[in-house]
Formats: structure tokens, C-alpha cells, sequence
């Protein structure tokens, strides 16, 4: 699916400013799609970099966090909810602990926190997978969590909202933890449901249990 | 009052993070500071593993981005949006949210200058914002971290969850705000 949505954002992309060019009589559009590429190209590696840092930071703190207990405390305080969403995943390995922390700093809106811990999630559920290339149902589930965001506090909107001169940034609130939970409900609901079609089943293991490499 | 306690967490939460979690581990006799330059070694290569991953899926969203796509189906799923109760001002940020954090907050700061950020679309905008992350951003960068090609069902769910959270934002709106 990856493969059919980056081509057709390609192909859709240059055709609509092949077309607006045409249109306008100028060459405009198809000049502000090359310089949009390149710049992009450019982005993205200062994104990578700019990275470095901040995995450095959360690693370190993470690996302090991980010595010390303290992240099994928290694991602990959690395994009822965790084990029953990551059933693949023995409850006290590192990868809960790492996930717990990314969804934490997911829910308290820390995007700078969030993605180094999540990466940490992600080299922790790798350790578990069987086949190095394809996803584990794990981190599917992992995945969804992440991408249907559970912010309990969306400072960055609110922070917009006063910007652009709210009567009250903060009026949204509601409405958002409601849009939130059903879009993270539906992504966890469809992450497990779809791990069980023919197309997307594992193909090896049937529930790969892991506890040996653990 | 409940926005400056949003705001004093939101600042507050990572220096107490930092504080809290060197002075735990002193507490537990870990060597400290050898122990977090031991942890932070694995950034690099991580950093380093995610570079094709994010050029690949960056580049195609920016041409996307700048063709003006989002025009052309603006105009033809408005009459859809509509029946729903979903302005149709908003299209672009749904179709936004996806593909780019940048451009999504490009977008909801326009329209909430444009409009207000009180009045129905402003409010349907930061909504929507709120429901969702950059799904693509994220499956690429954290797929990619630990060099993995298929992802399986994890685009079909993730985008799903999206969709839900757009319909969602639309429908309690038009609830509350109307």
C-alpha cells in the first residue's frame, strides 16, 4: 500500500502542475514542484540531524531511567493495559517500558520527547521480531497508537489558538479528547482485526510467542 | 486559570523529567553520568538509518504540497463534506494532517486567521488537529529506524484511525459549536 500512495502522491503532484501550467500559460507551477523536492530533500536530512541530538538526550535519560528501575516501576503500574494491547511482547521487557514512556510524553503533547522514545520502542520490538523486515504485530499496534495521537494536553493548538486571538484557546479541549480516543480506538480496533486477514497475516509463526529470545 | 494550568505543565513537565530521573538512578548508587553517555551512543545510527526513509516520503508530500492537488479535490468532495456538516474550507487540513506536521499547522494557522479561531470553521479546524498525527512521517521514520520494508496493516489501520478522527472532530462540532 506504502508503494501505491507514494507513487500517487508523484504522479498526481507533477500531473495537476503539468495541467495548472498548461492552464495559467506559465511555468510557474511546475518550477514551485522542483524547487518544493529539492528543498524537501534538503529538509529532510536537517530533520535527521537536528534528531541526533534529542535521541542522544532521551537515550541517555533512558538508559538511566532503565538501570535504575524506574522504568519498571512504571511498566508494572501499567502491564494490565499494556499486555492486553502487545500480547507478543513479554511484559517485562525493555520495548514495554520504552513504549509506555513514548505514549506518556505522546498524551503530555512532548513531540521532542515522543519520537527518540518511540525509535527506542521501535529497536526494542526489533529485537523481538523473527523477520527483520517485516513488521511484528506489535509494533503495528504501535504504530496506530502513535499515528491517531492521544494528546491530552495540545499545548501546540492552543498555542495557535492565542496566537491567532482566541476569545479562549482553550475551548477545543473537549472536542479533541473526543475525536482523539475514537480515532485511537478505531486505528487499535483495525491494527488487531487486519493482523488476522490472509493479505496481512504473518506468514511464518501463527502468534509468535518470543519468550525465547527474551 | 485552566489554561495557564495547561500551560505551567507543559512547561514544567520536561525540566522535572530531567531532574527527577538522573536524581532517581544517583539514588539507586547507577553511575550517572557513564551511564547516559553509554545510553545516548545508539543516537547516531539511528539518526542516520531514518535519512532515506525521510527524503523519500518528504520529497513526494512536498510535490504533492505544491502542485495544488488539494484545490482540485477541494472542489470536487465539497458537496460530499457538505452533507456531513463539514465546511469545506477544511479539506486541505484533512488531507494535510497525514502528510506533512508542518504544512497542517501551515494550514490551521491560515484558516484561523482567515476565519477566527472562534468562529465554527476555526473551532472544526482545531478540532481536527488534535485527532490526529503524521501518519506518514511516523511509519516512515520508525519503520525505517530499524530497517523494516513491510509494514503490513499498519498504513490501513493508521490511516483509518485518521479518518475516524476527521469524521469525529466534524461530527462532535457540529454538536457543541452550532
Amino acid at each position: 500500500m506504502i508503494n501505491i500512495v507514494w507513487l500517487g502522491l508523484i504522479v498526481i503532484g507533477i500531473s495537476v502542475a503539468i495541467i495548472n501550467s498548461i492552464l495559467n500559460g506559465d511555468l510557474e507551477p511546475l518550477r514551485e514542484v522542483t524547487s518544493s523536492a529539492f528543498n524537501m530533500s534538503k529538509t529532510s536530512i536537517e530533520l535527521a540531524i537536528g534528531l541526533i541530538g534529542l535521541m542522544m538526550l532521551w537515550l541517555g535519560l533512558m538508559k538511566l531511567a532503565e538501570e535504575s528501575g524506574l522504568i519498571n516501576i512504571i511498566a508494572r503500574l501499567l502491564r494490565p493495559i499494556m499486555v492486553r494491547l502487545f500480547p507478543d511482547v513479554p511484559a517485562d521487557h525493555p520495548a514495554m517500558g520504552a513504549m509506555i514512556m513514548n505514549i506518556s510524553a505522546n498524551m503530555l503533547g512532548l513531540a521532542n520527547a515522543a519520537t527518540p522514545l518511540g525509535l527506542k520502542a521501535m529497536l526494542e520490538l526489533q529485537k523481538l521480531n523473527k523477520n527483520e523486515e517485516t513488521a511484528t504485530n506489535a509494533m503495528v499496534t504501535f504504530l496506530a497508537l502513535n499515528s491517531s495521537s492521544v494528546t491530552i494536553i495540545p499545548s501546540t493548538i492552543i498555542g495557535i489558538r492565542v496566537a491567532t486571538g482566541s476569545a479562549d484557546p482553550a475551548r477545543v479541549i473537549g472536542t479533541i479528547l473526543f475525536a482523539t480516543t475514537c480515532s485511537t480506538i478505531v486505528a487499535i480496533t483495525l491494527a488487531k482485526l487486519l493482523s488476522k486477514m490472509k493479505r496481512y497475516r504473518l506468514s511464518d509463526a501463527i502468534s509468535e510467542p518470543n519468550q525465547q529470545k527474551a | 486559570m485552566f489554561q495557564n494550568i495547561i500551560e505551567g505543565i507543559s512547561a514544567a513537565a520536561i525540566p522535572l523529567i530531567m531532574l527527577f530521573i538522573p536524581l532517581y538512578a544517583y539514588y539507586k548508587k547507577i553511575k550517572v553520568y557513564e551511564v547516559f553517555v553509554d545510553g545516548a551512543k545508539e543516537g547516531f545510527n539511528v539518526a542516520v538509518r531514518i535519512m532515506p526513509f525521510l527524503v523519500a516520503i518528504l520529497v513526494s508530500v512536498g510535490i504533492f504540497r505544491a502542485s495544488g492537488a488539494l484545490t482540485y479535490i477541494t472542489v470536487l468532495l465539497a458537496p460530499i463534506t457538505n452533507l456531513i456538516g463539514m465546511p469545506p474550507e477544511t479539506i486541505p487540513m484533512a488531507f494535510m494532517m497525514p502528510l506533512s506536521g508542518s504544512g497542517a499547522i501551515g494550514v490551521m494557522s491560515d484558516l484561523l486567521n482567515t476565519y477566527g479561531p472562534d468562529s465554527f470553521i476555526g473551532l472544526v479546524t482545531s478540532s481536527m488537529m488534535g485527532s490526529t498525527e503524521t501518519t506518514f512521517y511516523i511509519l516512515a521514520v520508525y519503520l525505517g529506524s530499524v530497517g523494516i520494508k513491510k509494514g503490513r496493516h499498519a498504513l490501513p489501520a493508521s490511516l483509518a484511525g485518521n479518518v475516524a478522527g476527521i469524521l469525529a472532530a466534524v461530527l462532535i462540532s457540529n454538536i457543541v459549536f452550532r
